[in-house]
């Protein structure tokens, strides 16, 4: 499996170029199809209002995601990807305009670990606010 | 209505085999917006070493969440999914899933609890070939949101 990215030119601090994703509701549409998860807080607004959501909320899946894209697109091999672990701390958001809401993402090198592996520490936030706690990757470079 | 503490520990049978696809890896990275090429053209999956294209990281929840819904959706467990968002989520790779994969999953409750007025699922999928050999294992925690917590 090779990795683009070379461990030894990799320092603990090194950034990951950030990113942003924008999040409308027909992309959470077409996420339920390609996942599955038709759970009706992700397109019915109505239904999320009943049960005490402000709004359609994104699929915690779809941010994760997103999210691990800035590694995905760092090392250019997604099969570098060893371990990748995230707790959901706030809903992304989805109103139903044209913009729907956005994800900014970004990442930093927080160890280098054994076997030419580093952790990858995330942050995620959406209209301001964190949505992702202890979100880390543990991720096999060259 | 708190959850039913004797599943703790449980591990159930291993799944029916999910035959993943190259479609199905494609319709899924187009989900998640990203175009990489060894999601799509088995050239490209070559050329990174790969049998056959490979499917993203996070596509192992496709395959778990099939697996996991034996206990989320059993009404004895007394899980209400409406008011069901996710808590946390880990995935262990042993390898990339790529097409052609016949994959089963084992499942175990590992914990069940109650915070807040919350109740709180937490599974292993271990995902595996057919043959037993091992891919992933995802780790998740669901959280059923109390009926008097607006947030």
């Amino acid at each position: 499996m090779p990795a683009i990215v070379n461990y030894d030119d990799v320092q603990v601090g090194t950034e990951l170029s950030p990113a942003s994703f924008p999040v409308r509701r027909v992309d959470l549409v077409r996420y339920a199809g390609a996942s599955g998860d038709f759970n009706v807080i992700h397109w019915n607004q109505r239904v999320a209002r009943a049960v005490g959501l402000p709004d359609v909320i994104a699929h915690g899946m779809l941010t994760m995601a997103e999210v691990g894209r800035v590694i995905t697109d760092w090392t250019g091999d997604p099969g570098s990807v060893v371990e990748y672990g995230v707790r959901f701390i706030k809903p992304v958001v989805v109103p139903d305009d044209d913009a729907g809401a956005t994800i900014e993402v970004t990442a930093v090198v927080g160890a280098k670990l054994d076997d030419r592996r580093v952790r990858v520490d995330l942050i995620a936030s959406s209209a301001g606010e964190k949505v992702l706690a202890m979100a880390r990757a543990v991720v096999q470079l060259a | 209505m708190a959850l039913d503490q004797s599943y703790i520990g449980r591990t159930y049978p291993p799944s029916e085999p999910y035959e993943v696809g190259r479609e199905k890896i494609r319709e899924f990275a187009a989900a998640i917006g990203d175009d990489h090429p060894v999601y799509r053209d088995p050239q490209a999956a070559a050329a990174l070493g790969y049998d056959d294209v490979i499917a993203p990281p996070t596509f192992a929840i496709v395959v778990s969440a099939r697996v996991g819904a034996q206990v989320v959706f059993d009404e004895e467990l007394g899980l209400d999914y409406s008011r069901v968002v996710h808590g946390e989520q880990r995935f262990v790779h042993n390898r990339p899933i790529r097409a052609g994969d016949r994959l089963v999953g084992v499942l175990t409750v590992d914990n069940i609890r109650s915070a807040a007025g919350n109740d709180i699922l937490s599974t292993r999928v271990e995902i595996g070939t057919e043959a037993g050999e091992p891919v992933a294992t995802a780790y998740s925690t669901l959280v059923a949101r109390g009926p008097d917590r607006e947030s």
